[in-house]
């Protein structure tokens, strides 16, 4: 407890899912804490999965900016930005940063999101070679743009392809290199992947797929030059983005004693085995599972709020997932289980005229899983259904053609 | 000369056409106005005659397979000639004439049944030589002959303007007769005092012309006839000096309608005694009464007998003879009569010779220069394919008609045509019914290809014309017949007499018309040259003659031993099937208006199909109810001899407990046999005519809750190459016809099964469709067997299929049909919905086929409309052009003008 006889609260990651906690909390609480905030990138709080825009030059870092300094301020949030913190001290209560800033605390908020999973492969150290995490990656990105001509994204899932297009908007010559079959298999569908896929090479991308890297080969000057593949083929390349993943970031987590499996063990009240310390976000792995979209730690944030300010009645239960790609003039969504497993029943359609692909998986007469693409009108209605597992028995024959005709029905 | 005249191929009434041609191609028809059976009409089949020649389907080449495992393969016509004349002279040597048999057509010319009776008798000596005609008027032969003493019509087509009461028996002239009955309605109009009694079990489209329409029991005509017959004796209505002039046998049959008083005759016939006093009151007084009859009275194991008992009304009453009236059967196809009077059936002789007279024998005999003609009957049609499947006949040449959709019994007839040791089939087309039986194939010339002569229903002899050659190899039939007949002959015998070597069609007719001379059907006086300056005549015609007789019997004197006519004292006999518990349905056939036959032509125009676009049988709409069916429900139709699924309609005019079928539906357009696996090949033991036209059915719901539809236009246009695909497709499926779809040019298909179809089945059916392609949008709910794909061509919506969930089916084909812009809807066409999304207008019902016009638009015309219904179908007329052209659907539009008095 502070002078003010105020519980300390000490969060450490300046992402979305921690700022998201404190502004819960705030509204909930306001005060409750005397919150102290640690934060590796030297930005205030900025909203990341609009990177892609900005990449893309359709926004700037102005505008996906969240909170500013002022706003900080104004909540008596002491904030420590560049500040990397390294060791956590449970007995004494105390959080150590690389620069030798500490802070105690009653209360610890984890929320160290998530690293970039790079590949076992030689050259990954190159100048040139990068991953697209954070507006460093990003700015790195712009200038590598403007100066060079080649890039090749090594992964086609959301982000990868994000990063390509931003690159093309850019003016780069880009190929994505994508290890499965195709892209974004983890959310869509053979047939809507190769949609999206169509789409994309419209746009000038082109493809490497089911094709494995086994070399960043570097040019004369020492920066990467080309890719080489395992099938011994190469591409120029004096821009590589490796984006083939994320890893929870537990780091300071298992340093510190907590339990970690892929992540900071949580329970349904976002606690981990020490109730002191909760975690929320990327990092965290609740009930077996880490995410990595924004909607979880959004829903997660909440409930950590909730018990941070005494209330105590939150809980997570886990969320059903949606994903949206954020690349103009591509409409896709997708949710829950769409590739279906045992006992999973498909119904699709499909619009080639219009790019329209949709695919619904029910599964004991209950939506489980979704994706459109080229028409993702009805995504928030299907997201409502998956959400509210209601049985869709009755509704089943109208429900590809969306709340209107349903209700119509 | 740009223009051919020439006859109609279609029905009896045998109307002149004028063929219009260009560089080779027959390009249109049209009605010949100085033709005396039709003065310029034509019906909607005969508009579009045009349109079945050129095409898909034809035979162009013979064709040959040794045998039944391989498929034909082409040969020459010398090979394939020299085959069939090497098996038929090894079977006639080993097994006798009677082994071989020739199954022919009242389609042929009357060349080319001269030819074939010759054939038969003069070289193979056989009178295994039978016709089509056989299930169509051998009971109006045999009526004639028992009553009037030969088989001549003798009445004419002008007695319609002067009757004024006029019986139509078993007989939808409306549809079956277009032209014919457009005579009767003019007869009407001008005379409003005309009475028209109409005797049908069906309250058909002629029904709707009469004053007075006796809807009796299937097959009780006899007793209809001959209770008239005992009110007109009651009531002094007879005609006592006539009967006493002219008729023999009187007292016999007298005797016999003592016991068929009307109230007893009504009760049989499920009338009521008023009704049938009506009727016969109106025939007894009429000042000249006509009958018109057809298949009711002949398709009947009491054909003979129940055409005879007609002809006894007009005996007794004296209506015969004489302008307006007489008993008038009609034929149902081209040129039956020349069959008749070729004598090119089983049990006939040419020149209407009597096959069982020794003298009339030794006469054909002396004339054809042989030594005999055999003297035992041949096999009549039903009982041909009985001899075949028992193995006595073992080689059959069938030419220009489809036993494997015709004849009744299906089942039966096919295992007989597996069982033929040789199957021939000469035909115009190589995708009929029987094509899949033959062992060889030769084709044979069509309808604007040939030349000869035929006899209409008013025994009117007209020329039939070529207007371009027949394509490929495909020859005349007589040219045909005398070509493998010399080559026979020279097998045989060794050598080739002189007996076939004829050049052209003008020798077989002159030779034809020496055989005539001294007979009732004398036309000596008539020849090619008379036929082409003086245009279409009746006969007889002898030589001197100016003109043929308009009239038969006008002096009373019959072609009898004595020259009386003589009453038939026949007895009612029932149905042969009647109904019971177990087959409770009466199973009645008939025809469509805008289909002719087993629809081998009618069936590849497209806007033919917009009058009844789809199988269908009619029922009671009661009935249906009661079985807890609904219009639109596939139902099971079982006899005892097999059993068909179709679509069941609701139908009012078709009584409780009975069914309907069109004649028309085979294997082509139906999955199964056609129509006549469940008809029943008993025959007349006088006529040998089967009865066609009823048997003893079960309806019950098909349990096939699987549904599919699936209809488009082709890209290449080819609707008639696409449906012959499509037809391979339908045995796959417990239920499934297939049609041309009206408008759009296109195709359509539904089928019907237990469970759903393996996917690559209806991956085939999508690909039949050109559903395959990258462009479709597609639906596809697996578990709960739904598929439905659309494409589109820009606007319009040109292919769909719907398995499963076919609800939005109706709105999906008026979008087809009419072309209507569909892309804005989008995946929307997928929808499951019974009503189109954005606001499409039904068009109804084809109603007029000439000028494609739907019931919809009509009935929004009459209601339109201020007046009496007369009014409002002149309004309707002028509005949309419904009924202005063949005018076959004038009938439908009177109902509809006045069923709009109660509308408005």
């Amino acid at each position: 407890m502070n002078k003010n006889n105020k519980l300390r609260l000490v969060c450490v990651g300046n992402g979305m899912a921690g700022m998201r906690a404190l502004e819960e909390l705030l509204k909930l609480a306001p005060d409750l804490y005397d919150i102290t905030m640690f934060g590796a990138e030297p930005h205030p709080n900025y909203n990341r999965i609009l990177l892609s825009p900005v990449l893309a030059g359709e926004q700037t870092l102005q505008e996906i900016m969240l909170n500013d300094l002022d706003w900080y301020a104004q909540h008596n949030i002491r904030l420590h930005l560049g500040k990397k913190v390294t060791t956590i001290d449970r007995i004494k209560r105390v959080v150590h940063a690389e620069d030798g800033t500490t802070a105690e605390y009653d209360r610890l908020l984890l929320a160290t999101g998530s690293n970039p999973i790079l590949l076992p492969i030689p050259g990954m150290t190159l100048p040139g070679v990068l991953t697209y995490r954070d507006i460093a990656d990003t700015e790195s990105m712009i200038s590598a743009a403007s100066q060079h001509k080649s890039a090749v994204v090594i992964g086609g899932g959301l982000l990868g392809l994000e990063a390509a297009n931003g690159l093309k908007q850019r003016g780069m010559d880009v190929t994505v290199v994508h290890l499965a079959e195709w892209l974004m298999e983890r959310q869509l569908d053979r047939t809507a992947s190769k949609l999206l896929q169509g789409s994309l090479e419209k746009k000038g991308l082109r493809f490497r797929l089911a094709t494995q890297t086994a070399e960043l080969v570097a040019g004369e000057s020492g920066r990467v030059a080309a890719v080489r593949f395992k099938d011994g083929s190469t591409v120029a390349a004096e821009l590589v983005v490796v984006a083939i993943g994320i890893r929870p970031n537990i780091e300071l987590a298992e340093k510190a004693g907590l339990y970690c499996n892929r992540g900071i063990v949580v329970s349904d009240t976002m606690q981990t085995y020490d109730p002191r310390i909760y975690a929320v976000g990327e990092c965290a792995n609740h009930r077996g599972i880490a995410y990595g979209l924004v909607a979880p730690l959004f829903d997660m944030a909440r409930v950590c709020a909730n018990h941070l300010a005494g209330h105590g009645i939150g809980r997570y239960t886990g969320s059903l997932t949606s994903t949206k790609l954020k690349v103009t003039g591509i409409e896709l969504f997708s949710a829950g289980d769409f590739q279906g497993s045992d006992g999973a029943e498909d119904i699709t359609l499909s619009d080639p005229l219009r790019g329209v692909y949709k695919k619904l998986v029910i599964k004991d007469d209950k939506l489980i899983g979704s994706v459109l693409y080229g028409d993702t009108v009805d995504g928030a209605y299907y997201f409502r259904l998956l959400t509210e597992g209601s049985k869709v028995s009755a509704i089943r024959d109208q429900l590809m053609f969306g709340d209107a005709v349903t209700a119509a029905h | 000369m740009p223009e051919v005249h020439s006859t109609c191929c279609y029905c009896g009434v045998g109307c002149g056409v004028i063929i219009d041609r260009r560089e080779g191609r027959i390009t249109g028809v049209r009605g010949d106005p100085k033709h005396p059976a039709n003065f310029g009409r034509l019906c909607g089949k005969g508009q579009t005659l045009h349109e079945t020649v050129g095409g898909h389907g034809r035979a162009l080449h013979p064709e040959l397979r040794l045998d039944r495992n391989t498929p034909r393969a082409r040969v020459s016509w010398d090979a394939a000639l020299d085959h069939v004349a090497e098996k038929f002279a090894d079977t006639i040597k080993k097994h006798g004439p009677d082994s071989v048999a020739f199954y022919i057509s009242g389609q042929l010319l009357t060349e080319d049944y001269y030819t074939f009776n010759k054939l038969a008798r003069a070289l193979v000596g056989t009178n295994n030589v039978d016709s089509n005609s056989r299930l169509c008027m051998s009971s109006a032969v045999a009526g004639y002959k028992a009553t009037l003493g030969a088989d001549a019509p003798p009445t004419c087509y002008e007695d319609i303007d002067h009757a004024d009461c006029i019986v139509i028996a078993g007989s939808n002239a409306a549809w079956a007769h277009p032209v014919l009955f457009r005579r009767i309605e003019d007869a009407k109009a001008k005379n409003p005092d005309l009475k028209i009694i109409v005797i049908d079990p069906r309250r058909t489209a002629t029904a709707e012309i009469a004053d007075l329409h006796l809807a009796i029991q299937p097959g009780t005509d006899v007793v209809l006839f001959h209770g008239m017959l005992n009110a007109l004796l009651w009531e002094n209505l007879s005609n006592t000096a006539y009967i006493e002039a002219h008729t023999q046998g009187y007292d016999a049959l007298k005797t016999l309608v003592r016991e068929y008083s009307p109230g007893f005759a009504a009760e049989v016939c499920g009338i009521t005694t008023e009704e049938l006093l009506t009727a016969a009151r109106w025939f007894g007084t009429a000042r000249a009464a006509l009958s018109l009859y057809c298949m009711g009275l002949n398709q009947s194991s009491s054909g003979a007998d129940k055409n005879a008992a007609l002809i006894n009304l007009h005996l007794a009453t004296g209506h015969i003879g004489r302008p307006g009236a007489g008993p008038f059967s009609l034929t149902g196809q081209p040129n039956a009569m020349g069959g008749r009077e070729t004598g090119a059936m089983a049990n006939l002789l040419i020149g209407h010779r009597d096959l069982n007279d020794a003298n009339d024998r030794a006469e054909v005999a002396k004339l054809w220069d042989v030594p005999s003609i055999p003297s035992h009957p041949g096999k009549t049609a039903v009982e041909m394919f009985a001899a075949i499947a028992r193995g006595e006949i073992k080689a059959v040449w069938i030419a220009c008609t489809n036993p494997a959709q015709s004849l009744p019994g299906q089942n039966a007839v096919r295992d007989a045509l597996m069982q033929a040791e040789l199957v021939v089939l000469q035909e115009t087309y190589a995708d009929t019914e029987t094509a899949p039986y033959a062992d060889v194939l030769l084709p044979a010339a069509g309808w604007g290809e040939k030349e000869g002569t035929v006899t209409n229903s008013e025994r009117r002899i007209s020329r039939v014309r070529a207007a371009v050659d027949a394509p490929g190899e495909a020859r005349p039939d007589w040219r045909i017949v005398c070509d493998f007949a010399m080559l026979l002959e020279r097998k045989i015998h060794g050598h080739a007499s002189a007996r076939f070597a004829f050049d052209n069609p003008r020798q077989i007719f002159n030779e034809y018309r020496e055989m005539t001379r001294g007979r009732n059907t004398d036309i000596t006086g008539l020849g090619y040259a008379t036929l082409d300056a003086k245009g279409p005549q009746q006969w007889p015609y002898a030589v001197g003659a100016r003109e043929g007789k308009q009239r038969l019997y006008e002096n009373g004197v019959f072609p009898i031993a004595g020259g009386r006519a003589r009453f038939a004292a026949v007895p009612y006999k029932p149905v042969a099937e009647n109904i019971d518990a177990r087959f409770p349905f009466r199973l009645t056939t008939g025809r469509l208006r805008d289909q002719w036959h087993g629809m081998t032509r009618s069936g590849r125009v497209a806007r033919l199909w917009g009058h009844a676009p789809e199988p269908a049988v009619s029922l009671n709409p009661a009935d249906l109810a009661r079985r807890g069916l609904v219009a639109g429900d596939i139902v099971r139709l079982e006899s005892r001899r097999g059993a068909l699924n179709v679509i069941a309609a609701a139908d009012p005019g078709v009584a409780p407990g009975q069914a309907f079928l069109p004649m028309h539906w085979g294997s082509r357009y139906l999955s199964g046999a056609g129509i006549n696996a469940l008809t029943l090949p008993v025959i007349d033991p006088k006529s040998f005519q089967p009865e066609l036209k009823h048997c003893a059915i079960k309806v019950s719901k098909a349990l096939l809750p699987w549904r599919l539809i699936a209809f488009g236009t082709p890209r290449d246009g080819d609707a008639l190459a696409q449906l012959t695909r499509v037809q391979a497709w339908l045995p796959e499926f417990e239920f499934a016809s297939c049609a041309l779809t009206p408008d759009a040019g296109g195709v359509l298909l539904r089928a019907a099964a237990g469970t759903a179809p393996a996917a690559d089945v209806l991956e085939a059916i999508h690909a039949l469709f050109e559903l395959d392609s990258e462009d479709v949008l597609r639906y596809a709910d697996p578990t709960r067997g739904n598929a439905r794909c659309v494409r589109l061509d820009g606007e319009r919506v040109v292919a769909v299929c719907l398995s499963g969930d076919g609800s939005s089916e109706s709105w999906l084909r008026e979008f087809h049909a009419q072309g209507l812009p569909a892309a804005a809807l989008g995946a929307l066409l997928l929808a499951p919905t019974a009503r189109a999304p954005a606001g499409a207008t039904s068009r109804g019902r084809i109603i007029c086929s000439c000028h494609g016009v739907g019931e919809n638009a009509i009935v929004t015309a009459m209601q339109g409309a201020a007046g009496d219904a007369t009014a409002r179908l002149g309004s309707a007329q002028q509005q949309l052009l419904c009924g202005t052209q063949c005018g076959s659907c004038l009938p439908e539009l009177r109902k509809l003008a006045a069923a709009a008095v109660v509308a408005a």
